[in-house]
């Protein structure tokens, strides 16, 4: 099971920080997260989301294995 | 050195210790960052990071810093959670042979961590809670350092 965290507005858009999915793929990651709520879906694909498996910042699409931890970054702000 | 903590910090202790027993630099230079109300309307600072990834992520940078300014040390402490107007968000420190890395080593960290760093800001404030965005001026800021190094 993917553990995959939201962080920044996303978290406001689905209501949730934190949940672990079953996926083997990132983008039938994101599709299932699409398909359960829309609206997550378009913020996931919108300008500037990043993605990070096991902390590292990914482009396209990667295989998950049981235990990744898969984070959607929107854009980031400074502090 | 980089920390994040939910805690107030006191920024002069913190010089204090970093400048304890140093001997082989003649300059350390500082930056603190205050919360700072807008309008006099008291507005919650709230930030967010990533734990692990947002050290990291600082730790990258301060390590470019280090290797182009030549710079003994560097300490970073930035606080995370909820933060009221007038509470020191971000304290950096720089320790150089001389004055002129240290300077510009503590300036550009500090273009960095208002522009790229892993954080996530939202401001709450009378009407409700918004998450803010960099400003033009943070980017531009950290574009000036690319500038440098051209020939």
């Amino acid at each position: 099971m993917a553990r995959v965290l939201l962080f920044g507005r996303l978290s406001d858009v689905a209501g949730w920080r934190e949940r672990e999915i079953d996926s083997g793929f990132l983008s039938a990651l994101r599709a299932r997260m699409a398909a359960d709520d829309p609206t997550l879906g378009e913020a996931l694909a919108g300008p500037g989301v990043q993605v990070a498996l096991d902390q590292v910042i990914v482009r396209g699409d990667a295989a998950l294995n049981p235990r990744t931890e898969v984070a959607f970054l929107p854009p980031m702000s400074g502090g | 050195m980089i920390r994040l903590t939910f805690e107030p910090f006191d920024p002069g202790a913190l010089l204090t210790e970093f400048c304890r027993d140093r001997t082989e630099v003649g300059a350390v230079a500082t930056f603190t960052g205050v919360a700072r109300a807008e309008a006099g309307a008291t507005k919650i600072l709230e930030l967010e990071a990533y734990p692990g990834f947002t050290e990291a992520q600082i730790g990258k940078t301060a390590g470019m810093a280090t290797a182009r300014f030549g710079l003994a040390d560097i300490l970073i402490v930035h606080r995370v959670g909820q933060i009221a107007p007038g509470e020191p968000v971000v304290f950096v420190a720089t320790a150089a042979r001389h004055r002129r890395e240290a300077f510009e080593g503590c300036d550009f960290l500090m273009d960095y961590l208002k522009s790229k760093a892993p954080f996530w800001k939202k401001e709450h404030g009378p009407d409700g809670a918004r998450w803010i965005e960099p400003r033009a001026q943070d980017h531009a800021d950290l574009q000036r350092w690319d500038k440098e190094t051209s020939p």
